[in-house]
């Protein structure tokens, strides 16, 4: 069991606080209505860049194609100048030491799905050895997902154990752990499943795989925000966010820009402790860019598609 | 043999279950049309309605929460004690320049009165409540409550029927209330005190004064702790009195002048009750998750 | 980047991204430099003769000057009023007029942007509320009674009620256009006709509305509207022929309403005063039950008569709900009403403003702590930070009186009977909020609490077809929903 087992005191995860559905629903709409202008916008538009897991998870995915995402990842938009990286490369374990190399010593980091992505449905030695090919492949990020079969049976030692052993198999690579809260449907669940994982050693909490629908949504996001703000009151750990699919807007991603500073502050507020999970935002936020520097809205004709 | 010698009945007032003579030792001797004196009826003073309203503040939790299904056993059963009694209230009514079939009409009407109000105790809830159809997703109810502790002047002009009227309205809707009967007619007021004492009523529920409107219809009227007030005459003097009284605690005011208490049609309704009550409304979130439909 | 640590006395922090202003144009409204009184579907300059200003509270710059009606002007409009109720709208057919009130529901939705705009600049609430909520809500509130007037005898079991002749009615600065809607729409739909005075601080909406009104072709006479101060209000109340008085607005005036209108005839509701108790057990949903209170006292900077102004908090969770309140408060945003990110925008008057200061400084006084946001505030205008007290008991007089600004009190508790207790231990009535995830201690709570508005698990909710209205001190009679009809019909004969 990971280390920090030891100076936490697991709650009962059943006790873990409701959620009331009407209360966070207008609170997650009332970000929608701040105004984002100007200087804010352009800031907000290029945080959110740096923000990106650029992602692909396909079963059709090959070398070729994600050495281009790679370089897309590196160069978003070279005819704006002084743009930032995005945050992460987010692919299949098969694609890490593609992905490692395409990337080199760029700071862009190389996240793996692993334990059976997406579903979990798998036994825990090979979600070990999954994570454990990543790592060795050199993944700086594993996004495991939680069995979400388990948890909805009230299995919650077995959950909470099956995440620390990942991340005792992720050695110094950062943990995202997927609750898929489209499959977990009630924010009660997403909260308890954001306290398992987060005391459980979960580094980062993630909605979810962008295979099932709903995936993200500002309120998910915002019950789980709110449980991380609750885990650093009572432990003083911070833990990151990321929200994955379904994001593909620029506004809405100011949104939640937006959400994380009013609900966690400014500490949260880079790539360390935030990211989108996301393949078609960054061109939308480019395009967005773009139009805020000549004042003119713009065509995906000059925006690549990797 | 020496002929046996009638026990003649005092008449005392009635607050919190027990019946006291009136704390300032006064009384008054109202008369029949005939000039004869009724009985020594306590001439009830501030203080005497001061401990009846505080009877009343005490016994209101206990009343508004009874199920009211309960009230309405607790008024049928005045009925049948009335009812039981009905000789007395003739002997009473008779006394007080009623004819004999007059008098008999009286407390059968009275009678009924009673049970009207009882049939609505656990009725009036369900015809003048609503379910509110908020735009948001909320579930938002809106419901009768009682107001409190209600003042009443009964009206004077009746012995009984005015009384009766007055009071089950307010009782079946779960207020309690401190009465004042009428000045010139006040022994069936006393009796009636006497019927519900033996009727489950809670002490408290109804208090009962007898004595003069002149005297105490300022302290029925601008008593704090009191948050309705009833008014059956067509005093303009007085109700104007009463209103600017009122005004100190926003006490409600309610007027029912010029309403004949033995016309059926006329003098009894639900709106009797819900003239004082409150509408409280209750508002909650609605859960509506993911995309499941009562479609079926 | 922040370091992981044990010690949890560290803050958050919400500076990061500073919002660029975002001010609303205020090219979408027109205020006139001068407004006459809106009588017999006119607009007639006072007999008075005279006009005062009215300012903008976040600049303190005049807007525009409005007429002074005196009690001639009232009786020239109870005239009008008169008139038309007897010729004209009570022997309209009741479908009619329930088309004249749909057509300025429409109208005011069509005209929403230029209302907001209007509402924000004359009396200081962030134009995000006005948009939002008060406008919308106005004109839902015509559109729900509009349908209303042709279906009365299904509202009274058994009764055929009949209207009460001429209404005059007085309504307060915080909630301008949509209490010129819980006003007027009902009193139209039961069949009366009006005579309307808006508060002297913020009459432009409802000059707008009258407006619309006249553009609406409603009959002439059968709305009026007046501006003026106090002692038009007492003219209104004082008039002989009016049939009822519906006020909105202070317990202390409404006190002296009552007292006037005795040995009258006419028929009174008034809505007033409150100091709701809003409640959080250790088992409620927290982070929504602190937004709940945030929305229960700083929604339209605390000028609300039903606001969560008492706190009560379980102790058990005290310390959570404090510093997760605290927090809230540093993302709040106050400033220029105009912007559309401001939270909390200008207190209405320099006046009230005075009154806050003044409560603040009692409570400093009785000991109480204080806690503010550490937001700056503009230079110019009337404003105040989002402010809490602790250390507050029953007996404070922050905790007993409305101060009717962005001013909380906090109280902790023990035992369900205890708060009961405390939050019914007050002459006011009117509101309170519970917040607990166990239903059976939601319906204890609620049946215990003697008020006419109870929010369980939110706060601050209002529709048209909710009843509103107090219990005790905070008045009689009810606005909104079927129970809102009693107020304008004569339903007991």
């Amino acid at each position: 069991m990971a280390v920090i087992n030891q100076t936490l005191a697991i709650p009962d995860f059943s006790l873990s606080p409701r959620i009331d559905h009407v209360g966070v629903e207008e609170r997650a709409s009332r970000f929608t209505k701040r105004s984002i202008k100007a200087e804010t916008k352009v800031n907000g538009l290029k945080l959110t860049l740096n923000m990106i897991d650029l992602t692909t998870l396909e079963g059709k995915d090959t070398n070729g194609k994600v050495k281009q995402l790679c370089y897309k990842a590196l160069h978003l938009h070279d005819a704006y100048p002084g743009l930032p990286t995005v945050a992460a490369i987010c692919v299949y374990p098969s694609m890490v030491s593609v992905a490692k190399k395409a990337l080199g010593n760029s700071g862009v980091k190389v996240a793996a799905v692993a334990t059976a992505f997406p579903s979990g449905q798998a036994p825990r030695r090979v979600k070990i050895s999954d994570t454990k090919f990543a790592v060795d492949n050199g993944a700086d990020e594993i996004d495991m997902v939680i069995s979400r079969g388990k948890f909805l049976e009230g299995e919650y030692s077995f959950v909470f154990d099956e995440i620390a052993a990942i991340k005792e198999a992720c050695g110094n690579a950062r943990l995202k752990v997927i609750l898929e809260t489209g499959e977990l449907v009630t924010y009660d669940k997403v909260r308890r499943a954001s306290d398992i994982a987060m005391y459980a050693g979960a580094d980062f909490i993630k909605t979810s795989t962008g295979k099932v629908s709903p995936a993200a949504t500002m309120p998910v996001t915002l019950v789980m925000l709110e449980a991380i703000r609750d885990f650093y009151y009572k432990t003083g750990k911070m833990i990151a966010m990321k929200p994955a699919g379904g994001i593909s807007k620029s506004k809405l991603a100011l949104h939640y820009l937006v959400m994380l500073q009013e609900t966690l502050g400014e500490a949260w507020m880079n790539n360390h402790w935030f990211r989108f999970g996301a393949s078609s935002l960054a061109n939308d936020v480019l395009m967005q860019l773009e139009k805020e520097r000549t004042g003119v809205y713009q065509s995906a004709n000059y925006f690549s598609i990797d | 043999m020496s002929t046996r010698v009638e026990v003649l009945k005092t008449y005392k007032i009635y607050i919190g279950g027990q019946f006291p003579r009136t704390e300032s030792g006064r009384y008054y001797s109202p008369k029949n049309k005939r000039g004869e004196s009724l009985a020594n009826v306590c001439l009830s003073s501030r203080k005497d309605f001061r401990d009846a309203v505080g009877a009343a503040r005490n016994a209101f939790g206990g009343w508004s929460g009874r199920a009211a299904f309960n009230r309405a056993q607790i008024l049928y059963r005045i009925a049948e004690m009335l009812e039981g009694r009905k000789a007395q209230f003739i002997d009473e009514l008779v006394k007080q320049n009623a004819s004999a079939k007059d008098a008999e009409r009286e407390v059968n009407l009275s009678i009924d009165r009673i049970i009207y109000y009882a049939g609505w105790c656990d009725k009036f809830q369900q015809v003048f409540s609503s379910v509110n159809p908020v735009a948001s997703s909320h579930f938002n109810f809106s419901v009768p409550e009682p107001t409190g502790v209600v003042s009443i002047i009964a009206p004077q002009n009746s012995s009984l029927i005015g009384l009766v009227s007055v009071i089950a309205p307010i009782i079946a809707g779960g207020n309690t209330c401190v009465v004042l009967a009428s000045e010139d007619q006040p022994l069936c007021a006393v009796t009636f005190a006497e019927v519900i004492n033996s009727s489950d009523v809670p002490g408290g529920v109804v208090n009962i004064l007898t004595g003069k409107p002149s005297e105490l219809i300022k302290y029925f009227a601008e008593h704090m702790d009191v948050n309705a007030i009833i008014y059956c005459e067509k005093d303009d003097a007085n109700k104007k009195l009463i209103q600017e009284k009122s005004a100190l605690n926003v006490k409600r005011a309610i007027f029912y002048d010029g309403v004949n208490w033995l016309d059926e049609e006329k003098s009894q309704s639900p709106y009797f009750i819900t003239d004082t009550q409150e509408i409280k409304t209750t508002w909650h979130p609605i859960e509506t998750v993911g995309s499941a439909k009562a479609g079926y | 980047m922040a370091k992981a640590t044990k010690n949890n006395t560290l803050k958050l922090k919400f500076d990061s991204l500073k919002y660029a202003p975002a001010p609303e144009s205020k090219s979408s409204a027109t205020i006139n430099a001068q407004y006459d009184l809106f009588i017999n579907g006119k607009f007639e300059r006072p007999l008075s003769k005279k006009y005062f200003d009215t300012i903008n509270p976040a600049t303190e710059e005049k807007l525009s000057s409005v007429a002074d009606a005196n009690a001639a002007d009232i009786d020239k409009a109870v005239k009008a009023a008169r008139n038309a109720y007897s010729n004209v709208w009570s022997k309209m057919a009741a479908k009619e007029r329930a088309k004249y009130i749909y057509r300025i529901a429409r109208m005011i939705q069509e005209r929403a942007r230029e209302f907001a705009v209007i509402e924000t600049l004359d009396g200081g609430k962030p134009i995000r509320e006005s948009r939002d909520i008060d406008i919308p809500l106005a004109a839902n509130h015509f559109f729900y009674y509009a349908g209303w007037a042709d279906k009365l005898d299904y509202a009274f079991p058994n009764q055929h009620p009949k209207s009460l002749g001429v209404a005059g009615q007085i309504i307060p600065w915080n909630f301008p256009l949509l209490m010129a809607a819980w006003k007027i729409a009902p009193a139209l739909a039961t069949g009366n006709t009006v005579v309307l005075k808006p508060a002297e601080t913020t009459s432009l909406s409802a000059l707008k509305l009258a407006e619309i009104i006249q553009e609406s072709d409603l009959p002439p006479g059968v709305v009026n509207i007046l501006t003026g101060a106090g002692a038009t209000g007492a003219a209104i109340v004082n008039h002989p022929d009016i049939n009822k008085i519906a006020f909105t607005g202070s317990t202390d005036v409404g006190k002296i309403i009552q007292r006037a209108t005795a040995g009258t005839n006419k028929k009174v509701t008034l809505e007033l005063g409150g100091k709701a108790a809003n409640i959080i057990f250790e088992d409620a949903p927290i982070d929504q039950a602190v937004e709940g209170i945030i929305n229960g006292i700083y929604f339209n900077q605390g000028h609300v008569c039903c606001a969560g102004s008492r706190l009560f908090v379980q102790e058990s969770v005290y310390k959570e709900v404090l510093r997760k309140l605290k927090d809230r408060i540093a993302t709040l945003i106050v400033g220029d009403p105009m912007d559309k990110n401001t939270d909390i925008g200008a207190i209405n008057s320099k006046q009230q403003l005075e009154t806050i200061h003044k409560y603040i400084n009692i409570g400093k006084k009785e000991g109480a702590e204080m806690f503010e946001s550490s937001c700056a505030l503009p230079r110019k205008g009337f404003f105040c930070r989002p402010t809490l007290f602790t250390n507050v008991a029953q007996s404070s007089r922050i905790a007993q009186e409305e101060i009717f600004g962005p001013v909380l009190t906090i109280q902790t508790f023990r035992t369900d009977d205890e708060v009961i207790e405390k939050a019914n231990n007050t002459p006011f009535g009117l509101s309170a909020g519970v917040w607990t995830d166990k239903g059976s201690k939601i319906f204890n709570l609620t049946t215990k609490l003697r008020a006419g508005v109870i929010w369980a698990n939110t706060y601050n909710k209002f529709d048209p077809t909710s009843p509103f209205g107090g219990y005790k001190e905070s008045g009689f009679g009810r606005e909104g929903g079927l129970h809102g009809l009693g107020a304008y019909l004569n339903v007991h004969s």
